[in-house]
């Protein structure tokens, strides 16, 4: 399974992502610039991605708790997702995600 | 051992705030009132040592209490659930019978060794502990405020960004903008709006994480036309030489705008950074203190440092570690502090002497 992201330098790279794992901790696996502070719980906004716009309607609304969240993460937009909220399945073998602006 | 803390036995197991700067004398000073440093307070106790704790939040439980205080915590062990917040309570309650000391709100942020061997810790607002052991419990990190990345923000903090209020009067006839849909940020539109010349509350969606009372507060301060509410986004800042004159909002509908701005207060949650722990001349391994796994002392005698900001071969981020790490250091703490005293190893189950300390027997 395929998780395709894009640094803040516009690099473009393809993660060999697993069934069941968050698209946070495959790309936190792969050593890519990620802070996810809270490590998974929706807690810290600092995995902030946007999604690319083909895949946004495959993916889960976002839930209450991970709206509300996003109030922490800076430049918020309609593709935007916390990516500790997202688990890679089947359907997102193919998946490409940017990371968003972190915080300092 | 601290004659100048202000003790609120009444309504024990509140929490122990000092009084004065000090130089407050303690056995241990503790940087970090995380679940680790609460628990070194008992294990250092259960040892006759006496404790101050230092944190920059103003409450003690570290990660546990600010980034998860309703989420379940599942393996500590004999406690098959309990919240983030709970685990702190428990942990409070767990440590009063030593009365240790807190400074809250307060960084740590200077360590100097003085002649005698003593161990001086200053904090940002003035305090002095002296101490013959410090433990670094500092976790992840102090927590501070994140710093939202607008290009160009940095030349105008201290000067027209603030990412908290230290003095109020400074905002005073000012064109505030404010950030953010919490607490924070709604406390400080409520507390600001009367003396400032404008406020404008700025945030991504018409909905609040704040209590509901500072909502309708402040929904009746922008139907009384005494602020404004923005619902919008930053995407830019105007001034020059550390003075802002504008702050530029957008949104998908109306594109982007200038808002007229002297001070601009961003409330984006905290984030943790280690800090002036940095500054203490001890070894570090991308940003953890390297310990030895008997006594997790750093590199320089006298300093430990347990829970999340060490490191070892096979370290986990565990508060069960933290704890176990907790007992072992104490162990070698009380050997700084009382060299010529002999050590038996005691049960909490059957020893009276532990029982009296914990005011049980
Ligand atoms: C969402 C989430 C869920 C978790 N779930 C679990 C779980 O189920 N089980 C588990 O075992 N662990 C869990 N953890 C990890 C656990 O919370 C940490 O291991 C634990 O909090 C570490 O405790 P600590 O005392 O070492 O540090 P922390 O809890 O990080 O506390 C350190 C404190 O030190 C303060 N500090 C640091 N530097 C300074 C300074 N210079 N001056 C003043 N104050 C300073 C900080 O402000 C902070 O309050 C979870 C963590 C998160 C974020
Ligand atoms: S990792 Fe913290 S919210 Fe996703």
């Amino acid at each position: 399974m395929i998780l395709n992201v894009t640094t803040p330098d516009g690099e473009r790279h393809a993660l060999e992502a697993l069934e069941g794992w968050r698209v946070m901790e495959v790309i936190r696996d792969w050593g890519l610039p990620i802070v996810a502070e809270c490590g998974g719980a929706c807690s810290c906004a600092t995995c902030h991605v946007y999604v690319d716009a083909d895949w946004l309607d495959r993916l889960p609304p976002r839930s209450e708790e991970e709206e509300a969240k996003l109030d922490e993460a800076f430049d918020v937009r309609g593709t935007s997702r916390l990516s500790c909220q997202i688990l890679m399945r089947e359907e997102l073998d193919g998946l490409h995600v940017t990371l968003a602006p972190m915080p300092r | 051992m601290s004659p100048d803390a202000a003790t609120d036995a009444a309504t024990a197991p509140s929490i122990i705030t000092a009084e004065g700067a000090g130089p407050h004398q303690t056995d241990v000073t503790i940087i970090g009132a995380g679940p680790c440093g609460l628990f070194a307070v008992f294990e250092l106790g259960l040892l006759d040592l006496k404790c101050h704790l230092v944190d920059i939040l103003d409450r003690p439980g570290g990660q546990c209490a600010e980034l998860y205080p309703e989420k379940p915590i599942y393996d500590i062990p004999a406690v098959p659930v309990c919240t983030g917040q709970e685990l702190t309570d428990r942990l409070m309650e767990q440590v009063a019978p030593f009365s240790p000391v807190f400074h809250l709100s307060q960084m740590a942020e200077k360590l100097e060794k003085l002649e005698d061997g003593t161990w001086r810790l200053t904090t940002d607002t003035g305090t002095v502990i002296d101490s013959k052991v410090i433990v670094i419990a500092a976790g992840g990190g102090s927590f501070v405020p994140k710093k939202p990345p607008i290009p160009g923000i940095d030349a105008y903090e201290g000067s027209s960004v603030f990412y908290a209020v230290r003095k109020m009067e400074q905002f005073r006839g000012k064109k505030l903008i404010v950030a953010g849909g919490g607490d924070s940020a709604l406390d400080w539109v409520l507390n600001l709006q009367p003396l400032a010349e404008s406020v404008t509350l700025v945030h991504r969606r018409d909905e609040f994480r704040a209590a509901p009372d500072s909502v309708n507060k402040m929904r009746a301060l922008v139907a009384e036309k005494k602020m404004t509410l923005e619902i919008a986004q930053i995407s830019g800042l105007e001034g020059e030489n550390g003075q802002l004159t504008g702050v530029v909002f957008k949104d998908k509908e109306r594109g982007e705008w200038s808002v007229p701005c002297d001070m601009l207060l961003p409330f984006y949650g905290l984030t943790m950074k280690l800090g002036p722990v940095a500054e203490f001349g001890l070894n570090l391994e991308q940003n953890l203190i390297p310990v030895d796994t008997e006594k997790f002392e750093t590199s320089t005698s006298g300093i430990f440092a347990i829970g999340d900001i060490n490191t070892y071969p096979g370290k986990l981020k565990l508060i069960l570690s933290g704890f176990h790490e907790a007992a072992l250091m104490s162990q070698a703490a009380v050997r700084i502090v009382h060299p010529d005293k002999k050590i038996r190893f005691q049960y909490t189950t059957s020893s009276t002497d532990l029982q009296q300390k914990l005011g049980v027997a």
